[in-house]
């Protein structure tokens, strides 16, 4: 679809039924107002180290941040340039803790925040934020914005001044152990009607596995073929696997929402559930931040390295397809163009791994314009796609995701995140775009030549992981 | 005590005092915060690499941006590199850091320093006109934009006004400059021209703990 034939952006239409908010700032708890913005300062600056300081010292006001980042480039609104916004926490960082802090305050050089800047910067650093990082590789000084939005968040959840609805995942997540509905009944009830459906073996809840297999809520209650896809893999390559009722769910809306002990509640059931049944590779689903929260910050949360390995998926499959353990049918034959979750390449390192497993289905991959470390976000991560009133903005964002997919000419999309998955999903319902972003694992799941191996093919023996 | 007499002597020597030890104190007060440990299981264990290659190729923009950042990184360029051929390439400044450091090099024609100064001044007013136009740096910019910018361009003109013997006399004009580069040294620590010695800082933390994780940079 040309962006010429683009429907006009429409903002006012119900989303999965639910009349669009009005604009608004979220409240939660009953602090005083001065006692909020104490609390969103102090939080702020709890976890900072030498790293956020350098970050916050360093910028120069260039404003060339606004040109990587998908909100500014569709709107050109100012106000979403990415360094801007943390701007009242760069305020707070230069009068509270910088080197110079004491004359800040003695001569009222940076003056207080305000409840009502922090207010009207929710807006900035939960709706239009996805921290992305596109921002870091055009800054000059390098500066990683999207890790300061991360402790800016942290400020924010502790005052109770996130975005309700992801507020409310958090909490439900955080209380029932997942933030979609998904409990371990419910989770334990899809895995095995998946198994009856799809016909495959699953693993519930054994002693002893070398790979814990995780899943996203987003995949366990939109995409539960997710489930039967994953075990159809891991039992085509033969391994001990199990899911593990005390620790499926991925996806980490602490980290999203900014309560950094929900985040560590939510990692640690990983963990622990890893420990429990020895596992040896602690198997991350498609889900971008989920990756970010297990892969790069779960052991610092454990306080120790991790006795297992954390694998995304995608690299699970990108390895196990290259060293003949997984066997696919090379006869996806068609165009397909591949969409980089943000966390899982550019902020996470894996790149080629869904390529090489794309090349092996027998697919031309056709790039999009900027790819890789370089693609663009697609509007939905950093909990963005939860928060209702941020659909406008979200759905400007996607458009340059759109144009490009559009652009490659590619007859399928495939993705390797669930989250972005259920962005295109919503967007393309709302643009009546004709692309549906396809699932890597599912087609991998779909393409698995079930022929016996030839001699040649190393694979390893049942219950033995090459992490 | 003339006014020469009152830049070359205290002025310049509590500006050095300000720079050294202001400098000294906002790059401590950075680095000596504490560094959590980091016990993920690192993609490549080369991180200083990745530090060092970040502060190089950050000097310039990743090809996917250099149509949107051209005009503003270009005059970036221009009046960095001229403020380098100024103060580094002009013979009587090589004298005076000679003086003070006792290092020495080979000083430029005069000639390319008269021009490089003049360059940068243009290149410096075009900036400022682009902070005050463009919506986006006008949102962004405080008192340490607009004041860094001054004390950054005065020392040009005036030095260009010392050399060219106008508007006043000569002993008059270079002490305004050499006053106009005291409060540049004064200055330094306190805001952001601080960046001199925060770009390697800065760059150098995200190419080492990028490279950490095999990120993009």
């Amino acid at each position: 679809m040309s962006e010429a034939a683009l429907p006009p952006l429409e903002t006012q239409g119900p989303r999965f039924g639910i009349k669009k908010p009005e604009q608004r700032q979220d409240i939660q708890g009953d602090l005083s107002d001065a006692a909020r913005v104490d609390t969103a300062m102090r939080e702020f600056v709890r976890d900072f180290g030498a790293v956020a300081a350098t970050y916050m010292e360093s910028c120069v006001h260039c404003g060339m941040c606004a040109e990587a980042c998908p909100f500014y480039v569709e709107t050109g609104d100012p106000k979403y340039t990415p360094i801007w916004k943390i701007e009242p926490f760069k305020q707070a960082y230069k009068r509270e803790v910088s080197p110079f802090a004491f004359f800040m305050r003695a001569f009222n050089l940076k003056r207080k925040v305000t409840l009502e800047e922090l207010e009207q910067w929710q807006e900035l650093i939960y709706d239009s934020c996805t921290m992305c990082g596109r921002c870091t590789l055009i800054c000059p000084m390098g500066i990683d914005i999207a890790s300061l939005v991360g402790l800016a968040r942290h400020g924010m959840h502790k005052a109770g001044l996130v975005p309700h609805e992801l507020w409310a995942a958090a909490e439900r997540a955080e209380r029932e152990g997942s933030p979609l509905g998904a409990t371990p009944k419910v989770f334990k009830e899809r895995v095995e009607w998946m198994g009856d459906e799809s016909d495959v073996a699953m693993h519930m809840d054994l002693e002893q596995a070398d790979v814990l297999v995780t899943m996203s809520s987003i995949e366990i209650q939109k995409y539960p073929q997710a489930l039967a896809a994953v075990a159809k893999v891991l039992n085509h390559m033969g391994l001990s696997w199990t899911f593990r009722s005390d620790g499926y769910e991925a996806t980490n809306f602490g980290l999203l929402s900014g309560n950094a002990d929900w985040q560590k509640d939510m990692s640690l059931k990983l963990i622990n559930a890893a420990i429990a049944c020895k596992a040896k590779v602690l198997l991350l689903p498609e889900c971008g931040h989920a990756y970010s929260a297990m892969r790069w910050a779960g052991a610092n949360v454990y306080g120790k390295p991790l006795p297992f390995k954390v694998r995304h998926i995608s690299e699970f499959l990108g390895e196990h397809v290259a060293d003949g353990s997984i066997r696919v049918k090379k006869d996806l034959d068609t165009t397909v163009t591949f969409h980089d979750p943000c966390q899982v390449a550019r902020r996470g390192g894996v790149f080629d791994a869904p390529r090489v497993v794309l090349a092996a289905l027998g697919a031309e991959v056709r790039e999009l314009q900027d790819n890789r470390g370089m693609s663009w976000c697609c509007g939905g991560g950093g909990g963005v796609i939860s928060i209702h009133r941020a659909d406008a903005i979200r759905y400007k964002a996607f458009q340059i995701k759109m144009r490009q997919v559009d652009a490659t000419g590619a007859a399928m999309l495939v993705t390797s995140c669930s989250n972005c998955r259920l962005s295109f999903d919503d967007s393309q319902a709302h643009f009546h775009w004709d692309k549906t972003a396809h699932s890597l694992l599912e087609a991998v799941a779909d393409h698995l030549d079930e022929a016996p191996p030839k001699p040649a093919a190393a694979v390893p023996s049942p219950g033995s992981v090459t992490p | 005590m003339d006014l020469l007499s009152f830049a070359r002597g205290p002025a310049l020597q509590w500006a050095l005092v300000i720079f050294v030890l202001g400098s000294l104190w906002r790059l401590a007060g950075i680095l000596l915060l504490r560094r959590k440990p980091d016990y993920t299981e690192p993609r490549s264990r080369a991180t200083w690499r990745g530090a060092l290659k970040l502060i190089v190729t950050r000097t310039w923009s990743r090809r996917e941006f250099r149509a949107s950042t051209a005009f503003g990184q270009s005059l970036g360029y221009v009046f960095h590199i001229g403020l380098v051929v100024v103060v580094f390439g002009f013979v009587p400044h090589i004298l005076f850091i000679h003086s003070l450091t006792g290092l020495q090099w080979p000083g430029l024609p005069s000639s390319i320093v008269y021009v490089s100064g003049a360059l940068t001044v243009a290149a410096l007013v075009a900036a400022l006109v682009r902070r005050l136009s463009n919506p986006v740096l006008r949102l962004l910019s405080n008192f340490d934009d607009y004041f860094s910018w001054l004390v950054t361009v005065t020392p040009v003109i005036t030095g260009l006004l010392a050399v060219a013997h106008l508007g006043a006399r000569y002993e008059t004009l270079l002490a305004v400059h050499i006053l106009s580069v005291c409060l540049l040294l004064a200055w330094l620590p306190f805001g952001k021209l601080m960046h001199v010695f925060l770009v390697f800082i800065s760059r150098g933390t995200t190419g080492a703990l990028f490279a950490r994780k095999g990120a993009s940079t």
